[in-house]
């Protein structure tokens, strides 16, 4: 460490292997992703988004929308379920007397306990839920089983989290954030996750509403009114096509109508198309049908 | 008692040549750390009555909150770091700087760069990117500027009289070399005509935030520790050996943190980060033991002086070190992140430590380089307490804000609470930052009116009688 060369070069090579690592190798392996194939299905995902839609990513990023909100769903587990669907000729009670018989075999073991604890408050409700393991094979040795009874049944892959299923149905991951610039994946939660909100609170008018003034779509939200992205204009001849119908402590003075600005269309737009609810061989899932919590 | 500093060239003559670059870097830096605080206070506000300033686009808390940390980062941190640096390099080599009038022309580029991107934030055009907002005109202004500033430092250190490096040598050198390396990355590969797809944008962006925020503070503020501690205790530097060894793992681990553990990206990424994490405890402990082997039991009174101010600011670093680590924890880690902790570990190594670190630098510069006393010395006490208040308010509530927040799934209410208490912190912050502001600028103002009183003196003064013709 005499001298400043020798300094020099040392720290180039231990910073250069950061820079390496973390900037180089991402922007090689992430940076040439390609679309990805969407499970049991031919389609490739994500679509590209609408022109309006991408316009409206770049009102998201004016108005900073990423400082309290994110778009990461995140998820702990994948677990298999079995899911009863028709107990075809056998009634509740014999279902139940021919799991108890299944207790028995040495590959249940492990799932006993759970198979009791869901079996003893069911009413022969369908569809129904019965079996919820990490291990896959063990679901499908069950669904083996009931099918040799007679019984209906479907195995599926839920994600199991704090995030799921308020915000979504799968982890976000790679191939959602594809074709957007910039990405805005944000780092805190004032609000709640947008990665799935276009599935999940699909009403376009709902969504102008609450920008326009938050408080009538949320009781006491914390997020500040858009009303920027509005106009409030005179009303003419007739109201416009695209006034908002303001629940009357939040409308303007009579004689007036609250108009979206095209950024607020945009923005619309742009939440609309916020999806992650394909299912990816990196985050799978199968659809639900039961009616879960 | 550095030993690379013998009095070989007068003090005073190389306190004199540092003297106008340092008032350019610092006069600008008191100002954005005192717009800064006070955006970063309204920013705060708007959590108190959401309604408020939600008329104005540019007042929401989307704008504020960017404008805000770019201000104390890149307004505040980096110039102040760059004059000390400056001071620093040239004291160590005991040479007068060299090129002077280069850090005088690029603090002004510097501060014209930062208020173009304040600007361009504020009006809606910001990048996107965390800490990386400024519009491409900005940042390019601010990478000239260092490239232009960091040819005077090195220009400076290699007149050194003493070829064996001094420890705070190497952070800082590597800072010098750090900063336009991570900057103009993050700028080629995401702000540029270019950009890489997808999250390699994010993960790009992670990683230049952690190398800004806490490699290059950290190089830069345990380097300026490490010279002014064993120079106002009165004792050396415990031991070179440990200096170099939590020199070269901190940047060895350091700069492979931050991509956070859920992240959707591969699997390596985020693991990799986290091994990192654990492996930053290594250069922390080595950090402590040498402050507290150097200063323990020193006979020194400082009384809220830069002595304290350097104490508390180590202090803070090793606490925010620490935090970084709890978030990176596997199933732990996962309750704080997205919350207020984060936030509250970042502001730490902000102000609590860097902020810190560098006021008490300089104020144990200026009246040096100035050739005068501090214009209101009991300031700097006052400052101390209320920066030490502002970090417990700020930090300590958010962060418990941040854990309660994760407890209860990110229930909006659940952090508004300590959300509130933290205005009052960024008020003591932005109060502490008057009166360093003050000091600064009452200062400036001396000296330009001494400098414009010699040169009335010379104009009036009768011509020497060689010059009279007969």
């Amino acid at each position: 460490m005499k001298n400043g060369f020798a300094v020099f070069f040392a720290v180039l090579v231990t910073l250069g292997g950061s820079w390496l690592g973390f900037v180089v190798a991402p922007a090689i392996q992430l940076g040439t992703a390609k679309q990805a194939a969407i499970l049991n299905s031919t389609d490739t995902w994500p679509l590209q988004r609408t022109g309006e839609a991408t316009l409206g990513l770049q009102v998201y990023r004016a108005n900073g929308c990423a400082a309290c909100h994110t778009e990461q769903i995140r998820q702990d587990s994948v677990m298999a379920e079995v899911t009863l669907t028709s107990l075809g000729k056998s009634k509740p009670e014999d279902f139940k007397a021919f799991v108890q018989s299944l207790f028995v075999l040495p590959e249940l073991a492990k799932v006993t306990n759970n198979l009791a604890a869901t079996l003893k408050d069911w009413k022969g409700e369908l569809p129904a839920t019965i079996l919820t393991t990490d291990d896959k094979a063990m679901a499908d040795a069950m669904a083996d089983r009931l099918k040799a009874a007679g019984v209906k049944s479907e195995t599926g892959i839920v994600a199991i989290g704090a995030d799921i299923p308020r915000w979504g149905v799968r982890r976000s991951v790679a191939a959602d954030f594809l074709y957007d610039y910039p990405v805005q994946l944000g780092s805190l939660r004032v609000g709640p996750d947008l990665a799935d909100v276009g599935a999940r609170l699909p009403d376009a008018n709902w969504q102008l509403l609450h920008l326009y003034a938050p408080q009538i779509a949320v009781t006491n939200s914390a997020m500040p009114s858009f009303k920027f992205l509005f106009e409030v204009r005179k009303l003419g001849a007739a109201p416009s096509r695209d006034a908002l119908n303001v629940p009357k402590e939040f409308a303007p003075a009579a004689g007036y109508e609250v108009v979206p600005k095209p950024e607020a269309k945009e923005l619309v737009a742009y939440l609309l198309s916020l999806r992650a609810d394909a299912p990816l061989y990196e985050a799978p899932f199968s659809p639900v049908t039961t009616a879960k919590p | 008692m550095n030993p690379a500093e013998t009095d070989q060239v007068c003090p005073a003559k190389i306190d004199a040549s540092c003297r106008v670059p340092l008032l350019a870097l610092f006069g600008g830096a008191a100002l954005w750390l005192v717009i800064g605080l006070f955006l970063a206070l309204l920013a705060s506000l708007t959590f108190h009555a959401p309604e408020m300033l939600a008329g104005c686009s540019f007042l929401t808390y989307g704008h504020l909150a960017p404008a805000a940390n770019d201000l104390l980062v890149y307004g505040f941190a980096i110039p102040a770091a760059l004059g000390v640096m400056l001071w620093i390099f040239a004291r160590l080599s005991q040479a007068e700087l060299v090129l002077p009038l280069l850090p005088v022309a690029a603090a002004n580029f510097w501060h014209l760069g930062v208020f173009i991107g304040l600007a361009t934030i504020l009006c809606g055009r910001s990048s996107g990117f965390n800490w990386l907002e400024f519009p491409r005109a900005a940042a390019i202004l601010l990478g000239v500027a260092f490239v232009l500033i960091a040819i005077s430092a090195v220009g400076t250190f290699s007149q050194r009289q003493e070829r064996e490096l001094y420890p705070s040598h190497w952070f800082l050198l590597a800072a010098l070399l750090w900063f336009p390396w991570i900057y103009s990355t993050a700028n080629l590969f995401l702000v540029s005509t270019w950009p890489v797809r997808g999250v390699a944008q994010a993960v790009i962006n992670w990683w230049f935030a952690n190398n800004l925020i806490f490699v290059w503070l950290a190089l830069v503020g345990v380097g300026v520790a490490f010279y002014f501690l064993p120079k106002l205790a009165g004792r050396p530097l415990h031991s070179r050996f440990y200096a170099l060894f939590a020199f070269w793992t901190l940047i060895l681990f350091g700069t492979w943190i931050g991509i956070p553990e859920g992240a959707p990206v591969p699997a390596w990424l985020p693991t990799t980060s986290a091994f990192a994490s654990f492996l930053l405890i290594i250069p922390l402990i080595a950090i402590a033991v040498i402050v507290v082997k150097t200063v323990w039991g020193a006979k020194v009174n400082c009384k809220g002086g830069p002595f304290c101010y350097l104490k508390f600011g180590i202090t803070a670093f090793i606490l925010s070190g620490l935090m970084l680590i709890a978030s990176a924890c596997p199933e732990h880690g996962r309750t704080v992140e997205f919350t207020w902790f984060g936030h509250a570990q970042t502001q730490l190594q902000i102000l609590g430590f860097f902020a810190i670190v560098i006021c008490g630098a300089i104020y144990e510069i200026l009246p040096r380089v100035m050739g005068f006393a501090l214009p209101f010395p009991k300031f700097v006490r006052l400052q101390h307490w209320l920066f030490m208040l502002g970090t417990v308010l700020l930090v300590g509530t958010l962060a418990v804000g941040g854990v309660q927040q994760g407890l209860k799934l990110y229930s909006p209410d659940a952090a508004m609470l300590a959300l509130r208490f933290s205005t009052l912190g960024w008020a003591a912050f932005l109060l502490g930052s008057l009166l360093f502001a003050a000091n600064i600028f009452v200062m400036t103002m001396k000296w330009k009116l001494a400098l414009a009183k010699t040169v009335i003196a010379y104009i009036k003064s009768p011509l020497a009688s060689s010059e009279v013709k007969p």
